[in-house]
Parts: structure tokens; sequence; C-alpha cells
């Protein structure tokens, strides 16, 4: 039971962390019907973010995620004004390739500067006993800023200006531009809403774990069962998606070797494509 | 529109022609000839790939540069002088494999064809050396396997292919004897291990080496190389009762374990990882590396020295290992680690053995190297030439552990006890 409760309590915490990651991934593609392939490395870019900011400025961690988010925001809007904005009506094709070679530049530079070198970041907070289980502090406050940030992407989605723009955009572009709304701007906004989700949880996953500049990719193929879980286009959603991708890996290998658990995700990830296409919480079709 | 035409077939031809110079120049290398000032000198073209992107970039990077040392230092101290007064240069042709398997076949094609490299260097990695092994036999050239410490690499009938490292069957064994040594009454051991073909030929050894020792095996599982989150194998290791952890894989997963197990303050007593410990850079986890124990290539404290070397009844050749370490600090303004000394001691045994082939003929290179039973600053060299030919015999480990001196994190060497500069810190403090 002891066994039970520990890993539970660490898949929970690890499905945190998977949720933030993917919400990005699946903002985008709801908005705008674009897969972004470049999420993975605009992840590392967040982690290398965090990094710099702490190692080479000093800034506390907890504040280089603010500075980071900013920058996420800057850097997703670029991104969608150089390579996406003029492709945006082409087929899904075209966007694939466009965010494909965003994430080959990103990769590129980043390896010939960085190297594929693990960083780490000393930054330690200690440990807490929680129930049977010891908790890095890090990985409980990862936990509840990606609860907040969630918490405050649904309500900034639901009731701020911007936030009702961006729905009407996803769920009509032609007819919200008849009415006014600059469908341009907040498809930009949107990119840079998405890249920033992305920036904050590598610079959340950069507190407690070493990373490369590859390290992203491992989390966008992630995203991709978190969105379809959680109902691609559903960005809240993905917290829950997460949740269960979390505890998957906490529970699974309490039952059988740990190999198998991506198996199991992937089982998933074509039942629920086959079964209930629009996710477990729903999304736009 | 005429005049376009004429312009556009005048620039074809000159395309033309600068491609096919470019195409001689390339079949032209290979070991070159000439004469300077009566003395005829050659110059010996080593082919090697580098992991200069990919997974394997920094490991493959301090290899190359080890390599490299050896030849700037042989070339500027001129050369290697053969009894009928021929020098010997050497030149390195090198391409970027990006850590990939197919990439180096293809690159080893290219060496061992149209650069007509003399003698190869490995890639980086077991996985890596495998498939360059494939093209070095298949074109009959010398390949010193350096970065690379699979057995079933040599168990393939392989005719050309050396071995630097100690073999994946004996890596993590000293580790046994180490705890026997050190704690008797330990008994429950968990291997938790990198499912590569490296870190399980090492782990699988280890594992029956245990059960041998008496040791009660109560975990043995792999992770996924990309594996970023310990916390399902750290709780299964706290379940099964486990006093001991041996296992790991490369650096990045290594370094991640043994932080997690730090963070969620694991009961074990003594932790062992694969190639995480030895790199300098481990001691960035603070506290989390304190205590942990590696197997190492080599260390510079390690002593193997002209007098152990007389002691043994063997021959030795080459640079100190301090001289090694000095030099390279020199040059690159970083630490040596194995990886560097494994790259620079390739350059040294491949020297020795044309030394004492007197030539630089395939055949009389391999026969040297068939023979050669040496002590350098990397260790014991010895290949098998029986069932394994080119198997690793002679070299073995030392075992590193992170210890604290003055507020510092220091590397000590734990074991072999003849070599070691510090008793084991034992139990693990978490």
């Amino acid at each position: 039971m002891e066994a039970i409760l520990r890993s539970l309590i660490d898949g929970l915490l690890l499905g945190f962390v998977y949720g933030i990651a993917a919400m990005g991934l699946t903002l985008i593609w709801g908005v705008m019907n674009v897969i972004n392939l470049s999420h993975g490395s605009l992840i590392s870019l967040g982690m290398f973010s965090l990094y710099f900011l702490f190692t080479g400025l000093g800034v506390h961690p907890y504040v280089a995620i603010v500075i980071t988010a900013v920058l996420g925001l800057l850097l997703g809007m670029i991104i969608y004004a150089v390579a996406v904005h003029r492709i945006i009506n082409a087929p899904h094709l075209s966007t694939l390739l466009a965010t494909y070679s965003v994430n080959m530049i990103i990769l590129g530079i980043g390896t010939a500067i960085l190297t594929t070198s693990p960083y780490n970041v000393p930054f330690d907070l200690g440990s807490i006993k929680f129930a049977a289980s010891v908790v890095p502090t890090t990985r409980l406050i990862a936990a509840i800023v990606a609860m907040l940030v969630a918490g405050g992407l649904y309500l900034f989605l639901q009731y701020s200006r911007l936030g009702r723009y961006i729905r009407a955009v996803t769920d009509n572009r032609d007819a919200a531009e008849i009415v006014g709304i600059p469908s341009a701007q907040i498809l930009a906004l949107s990119f840079g809403l998405g890249t920033m989700l992305a920036a904050i949880s590598g610079a959340l996953i950069a507190t407690f774990f070493p990373f490369t500049i590859l390290a992203g990719g491992a989390y966008e193929l992630k995203s991709f069962v978190i969105g379809v879980l959680g109902g691609l286009g559903n960005p809240v959603g993905s917290l829950f998606g997460g949740l269960i991708l979390g505890v998957i890996e906490g529970l699974v290998p309490l039952a059988m070797p740990t190999t198998w658990t991506p198996v199991l995700e992937f089982v998933l990830f074509v039942l629920i494509l086959l079964v209930r296409p629009t996710g477990l919480f729903g999304g736009s079709e | 529109m005429r005049r376009t035409l004429y312009l556009l077939l005048g620039l074809l031809l000159i395309a033309g022609m600068v491609l096919a110079g470019c195409g001689g120049k390339s079949a032209s290398s290979g070991t070159t000839g000439g004469n300077t000032g009566g003395k005829k000198e050659v110059t010996v073209t080593i082919g090697f790939t580098e992991s200069q992107t990919g997974k394997y970039n920094v490991d493959s990077t301090a290899q190359t540069q080890g390599f490299k040392l050896w030849m700037e230092q042989v070339n500027n101290a001129g050369g290697i002088k053969l009894s009928d007064g021929t020098i010997v240069k050497f030149k390195a042709v090198s391409y970027d494999d990006e850590s990939k398997a197919d990439k180096v076949q293809q690159l080893y094609t290219r060496l061992a064809t149209e650069d007509k490299a003399d003698f190869l260097i490995s890639p980086y990695s077991s996985g890596l050396t495998a498939s360059a092994a494939v093209v070095s036999e298949q074109y009959g050239k010398i390949m010193l396997a350096t970065g690379a410490a699979s057995d079933s690499i040599f168990k393939k009938g392989y005719e050309r292919v050396y071995q630097l490292y100690t073999p994946a069957s004996r890596y993590l064994t000293g580790a046994v004897d180490m705890l026997k040594a050190n704690a008797p009454d330990l008994k429950k051991v968990a291997f938790v291990y990198e499912n590569s073909k490296f870190s399980t030929a090492v782990v699988t050894a280890a594992k029956e080496y245990a059960a041998k020792q008496g040791y009660d095996v109560v975990l043995f599982e792999g992770y996924d190389k990309d594996t970023t989150d310990f916390g399902a194998f750290i709780n299964k290791i706290q379940d099964s009762g486990a006093e001991a952890v041996l296992g790991g894989g490369h650096f990045q997963d290594g370094s991640t374990f043994a932080r997690q197990i730090f963070e969620k303050k694991l009961p074990i007593k003594f932790l062992a990882l694969l190639v995480a410990p030895p790199n300098p850079k481990f001691a960035e986890l603070g506290d989390a590396a304190l205590g942990v124990v590696g197997p190492s290539q080599w260390e510079a404290a390690a002593a193997y020295t002209p007098d152990a070397a007389k002691a043994a009844g063997l021959t030795w050749f080459g640079p100190s290992s301090a001289d090694f370490a000095k030099a390279y600090k020199d040059k690159y303004g970083e630490e040596a680690g194995y990886h560097a000394a494994g790259g620079y001691a390739a350059g040294v045994v491949l020297q020795k053995a044309i030394i004492d082939a007197d030539s630089v003929d395939a055949a009389k290179v391999k026969a040297a190297l068939d023979k050669m039973d040496l002590l350098t600053f990397f260790g014991h060299i010895k290949f098998n030439t029986s069932d394994a030919h080119g198997l690793q015999i002679g070299h073995e480990m030392v075992y590193i552990q992170w210890q604290k001196k003055d507020g510092k994190m220091v590397k000590e060497v734990v074991w072999p006890k003849e070599g070691a500069t510090a008793d084991l810190l034992f139990p693990l403090k978490h």
C-alpha cells in the first residue's frame, strides 16, 4: 500500500510537468490547426533561459521563470511572423515543414553553441516528507506553478477580451474577421502564448532535471499523447491528460518492467484516437 | 540569348574542371611519400569519425582531442624514424558521424576507399564502433578501437580490430570486489542500468559475478536511454530492500539518477554508476555526487610508471600520465578525462606498433599489435589473439569516488587498493 501511495504521488507530480509541457502544443493546434514541431526545442530553450539567467546573472530561478515566460511570448510571436503566417492557410504539410525547419534551426545553432553536453541548474530547496514519499521541494513548487499557469490560462481564455478573441478565431476565423477581430494578431498572440507555455515548462523542468539542447524532444513526444488524451485544442484538458500519463508512469512499474510503460501509453494513444478522437475532455474537432 | 547560353556553357566547363581537380586531390591521398634532404618521408593517413553533433558529442570530442594531441606531438618531434631512415609522419582525415550508426558505416567506407586511410581509429561508443568494425574488416584496414568496451564486437571473427578499453565483461566486477572487501555483511544488490548495448553487457557480466560471490540480486532492470525521471526505479529499489545499487549508462542518465537518489534520500549504502562519476562535471551535482563510485578506464593519479612496468616485467612506452595530463590541459584548457586519454593512447599504441614493425605496412603492423604486451600511461595493453581476436586482456579499470576535502569535492581513486589514493567512503551519507 505504501509503495502504491509513493508511486502515485511521484506520478502526479510528474504529470503536472507533462501537462504544462503539452498545454502550449494543444493551444496552438486548437487555435490555428498547426502542429508545432518546434515545440520540443522551445522547451529546451526555456531550460537554457533559466540556466543562463540563474548561473550567469544570478537571477532567482522562480523570477527567471517569469522572465523566460516573457521571452517565450516574444519569441513565439517572432516565429509566427517569420515562419508560419504566410502559410497559415496552406495545407498542413507546409506548416509541419515550416515548424520542423524552425526546430532544426534552433537545434543546429543550439548544438553548435551549447554542444549536447548536459547542463545542471545547481539549485536545491531540499526535500520534504509527504505521506510515504520523500518529495524534492522543487518538484512540489513545479506542480503548484503548473496549476497556477493552467488556472491563469483558463481565466484568460474565458474572461479576458483577448481570450474571447482567441476563442472566436478558434471557432471560426472568417466570422471573427467579419466582426472586426484582427485575426493575424490574435494568431500571433496564440503562437506566442503556446511558445510561452513551452518555455515555462522547460524552465520548471530545469529546476530539477539535468538537460541538454535535445532534452525537449522527449517532452514533445509525450505532449502529443497528452494532447490527444486531454483533447487537442483544449489546453486546460492537457493538464488532466498530463496527470493521467504521470499516474500511468508512476503505477505501471509496480506491476511490470518499466520499459513497458511507453508501450501502454501509445496503446492508449491509439485507442483514444479510435474511440474518442476529440479526447477525454472534449476540445474542438 | 546566345551570349547567355555561351556564358552558361563556359561556367559549366569551369565548374566541371574545378570538380575534377577536387576529385583528383581526394583520390591521391593515403600514404604519400617524398624526399626531404635525402631522407625519405612518408605521411600516413589516419581516418576516423567524430560525433561533433548528437548525444556522444562530449565524450567523442574529448577522445578526438586526445588523439590529435598525440599526432601533433609526434609530428612536431619529427615523426617516427624507421631503421632505413624513413621518417613517418601522420595526417588525420575525419568527419562528423552525428552519433549515428548509419553515418558511421557510410563515412568509414569513404575513409577506406576515397580517402585511402592507412589506419583507422574507432568512433566513440560500442554501438558506433560495431558499425565501423564491419567496414574496417571489409576493406582490410587496421582499426584501433578506443571508446568502445563491448565484448561482442570481438567475438565476430574480426582480425584487424584492436580494443584499448577494458571490455564490458570486466567493467563493474571490481566494484563487486570492492564492496565485498569493505562490507562483507552486505548481501542485497540491485542493478539498474541503461538499455544500451554497452550497459547491458556490463551489468549482465557484473550480475553473474555478484551471484557467484554470494550476493542476492534483488532487482535487475533496465531503463530507456532518454529517461529523465527515475522515481519509479527509486521506488522499486526501496521496495526491494537493496543495500547497494550498481548500474547507470552514460553521463546524462547517470548524473540524473544520482541526483534523484540523493533528493529522495534513498536508504542505500553504496552506489556505483558507469561513465558519469569519473567525468569532472559530475562534481557539479554537489552533495549528490558525494560517495558515488565510478569505474574509469584511466585516472591521472593511477600509478602506471616505468618502475611499475619494470616490476611487472613489461615494456614501458610513451609519456607518463602527468606529462599527458599537463600537455592536454595546456592545449585545451581543461582536465583530461579517460575519453581523452583513450584517444591519446590509440596514437601511442599505433606509434609503438609501427616502431616494432619498423614499417607502415599493414601486415607487419598487425603482427606487431598481435605481439604487443606493454605498459603505457593508460595502463597495460595486450590483445587476445585466439578466440576473440583484438579483445583487450591486459587493461584493468580503476574506481574513483567523489569525496569532500576541506569543503571541496575531490575525486579519489579507491580501488584497486594498490593504486588507491584514499579509503572508500562507506556507507553513503544522504
